[in-house]
């Protein structure tokens, strides 16, 4: 069975179809590279996914159950996680304070529990372990307004992983980065891969996909061109005309 | 103790009291009020009407604070349905929908208000009880501040959309903090119809509302202390300078936008600056 599985979801913003019945499936364990065209329609499907967006028809099911009205805490409860494109970090709040949050996932849905329990310390050390597992345990004391964006990237990832995802839907992080960081980024999601994850990443760069994710999915202006092991995906006929359009 | 002093002390903690409740909500939460003072008249009135109607003081205060809690419950759902700019809107519409509602009820005494509200202690014990629910509230709002309640806040404060994103459900965190601090406010309604023993509709009007807001971010929006010393600063600054008094909106207005522009982070924040610069 399926970990998640998308079935022709739509949504339109306006008159901008951004999101054009797409159907998806994201099997336990795969790491899935979802490409295209900047405004292809990308964010908008992890969006859908992971419910900040609603969409206007189609079906979300995630280990087995239909996810499709759940709010996005609800399923983010049930290990469904998205790391968003624009790394929001709560930038007053050291590094370590920000990935404990991730935790906050066990308190999220009983305020009493949440007012009654004041020990973090022992989270405290497991937020830092996430830290080192990224590779920025260094960084642990810094506030998050202080550290470069490579940084924020991967404390990102932490805190994603502090909160016990089955399924990390990951919104470009690699963008902005360069070539060395990104490299090391890749290596760091092959190793969470290996690890037993299941990833879902957008990527803009094409190198560092094809180097790293085991299938391939391509959207183009909300529709999905194709989807399979990236060499054959990569040899589409539709595939080529939509990325060669874009180089011209 | 001196009896201007006794009255001095009461109401400065029924102003800290209702700060503090104030700070759960907008200063640690987020969601900004203008409708505070709606919520410390409902408990006024609930609690005067128990009490006129011969029932025991401290039923009037559990009336007074289910009575606010319920409303803030009723307003933090309204808002949980608004965009986070029209929240301020709504919150002070709220405050005018009571103000409107409570004028024109004959029960609650219309424009005159409730008179005759008999006090259960003298003005020393009355003091001593506006003091104790102001240090309860004080203490409410460090427990908030040091659990899993104040981090989650702060996560709905930053940014409520990744706050979701970690499993949040940051509209139940938010009625939560509505409930906690409406609560509060109910309490300090109901000491301070017991003390004044005369309440009237324009008491907890829209300059009150204000009043109290501006308490929170000129002490330091999101601080206990913040909160406690802007309540201290603007009730003792009326007593100090009457044309304060008679311009109220207009100077707490000014301080809120002075504060906001010059230091966000309120007195508290200058304290800790200069604290920081002493050290080095
Ligand atoms: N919130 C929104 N409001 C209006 N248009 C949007 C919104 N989000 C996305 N879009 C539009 O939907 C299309 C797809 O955008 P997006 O999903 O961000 O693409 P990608 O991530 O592939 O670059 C674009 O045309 C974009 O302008
Ligand atoms: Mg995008």
């Amino acid at each position: 069975m399926s970990l998640l599985e998308i079935r022709e979801v739509s949504r339109a913003f306006g008159g901008v179809v951004a999101v054009d019945r797409v159907s998806l499936a994201v099997e336990p364990g795969a790491f899935l590279g979802l490409i295209g065209p900047n405004g292809a329609g990308k964010t908008t499907l992890l969006r859908l996914t992971c419910g900040l967006e609603r969409p206007d028809g189609g079906s979300i099911r995630f280990d087995g159950r239909d996810v499709t009205r759940l709010p996005p805490h609800r399923r983010a409860q049930r290990g469904l996680v998205l790391t968003h494109q624009v790394v929001r970090p709560f930038r007053d709040l050291t590094l370590t304070d920000n990935v404990l949050l991730g935790a906050a996932r066990e308190f999220g849905r009983d305020p009493l529990r949440a007012l009654a329990t004041f020990a973090y310390r022992d989270r405290r050390a497991e937020a830092e372990a996430l830290l080192a597992r990224v590779g920025i345990a260094d960084f642990a004391g810094r506030t998050a307004a202080e550290v470069p964006l490579g940084i924020l990237k991967r404390m990102q990832i932490a805190r994603a992983l502090a909160t016990g995802p089955r399924l990390l839907l990951l919104d470009e992080p690699l963008a902005g980065l360069n070539q060395t960081e990104a490299r090391a980024i890749g290596d760091l999601l092959t190793r969470l891969h290996d690890e037993g994850l299941t990833l879902v990443l957008i990527e803009h760069n094409l190198a560092e996909v094809l180097r790293i994710a085991r299938r391939l999915a391509v959207l183009d202006r909300g529709r999905l061109l194709a989807e399979g092991e990236p060499e054959a995906v990569m040899r589409d006929p539709a595939v080529r005309r939509a990325y060669l359009g874009e180089a011209a | 103790m001196d009896a201007y002093l006794t009255s001095l002390l009461t109401f400065v903690a029924i102003n800290v009291t209702l700060a503090l409740g104030l700070n759960l909500i907008t200063g640690f939460c987020g969601q900004v009020s203008l409708g505070h003072a709606a919520f410390f008249g409902a408990g006024a009135y609930a609690a005067a009407l128990v009490t006129t109607a011969g029932h025991p003081f401290a039923l009037g205060l559990l009336a007074a604070m289910a009575t606010a809690g319920v409303l803030g419950l009723v307003v933090g759902l309204a808002s949980l349905r608004v965009r986070e700019d029209f929240l301020a809107i709504t919150t002070m519409g709220a405050g005018f929908l009571f103000l409107g509602f409570v004028r024109k009820q004959e029960w609650l005494g219309g424009e005159f208000g409730i008179p005759g509200i008999r006090p259960p202690f003298g003005p020393e014990g009355m003091a001593i009880l506006a003091v104790a629910s102001a240090l309860l509230v004080w203490a409410a709002g460090i427990a908030v501040r040091r659990s899993w309640m104040g981090r989650i806040f702060l996560a709905i404060a930053r940014d409520e959309e990744a706050a979701s994103s970690l499993g949040i459900d940051t509209a139940r965190f938010k009625l939560a903090a509505f409930l906690l601090g409406t609560v509060s406010a109910g309490l300090a309604g109901a000491v301070y119809a017991h003390v004044v023993q005369l309440i009237v509709p324009d008491a907890f009007g829209f300059i009150q509302s204000i009043t109290i807001l501006a308490m929170v971010v000129v002490g330091g929006i999101g601080s206990n202390l913040g909160a406690v010393a802007g309540a201290v600063l603007l009730t003792l600054l009326p007593e100090m300078f009457r044309f304060v008094d008679t311009y109220k909106l207009l100077v707490y207005g000014g301080l809120l936008i002075l504060v906001m522009h010059l230091s966000p982070d309120g007195l508290v924040g200058i304290a800790r600056r200069l604290l920081g610069a002493v050290r080095r």
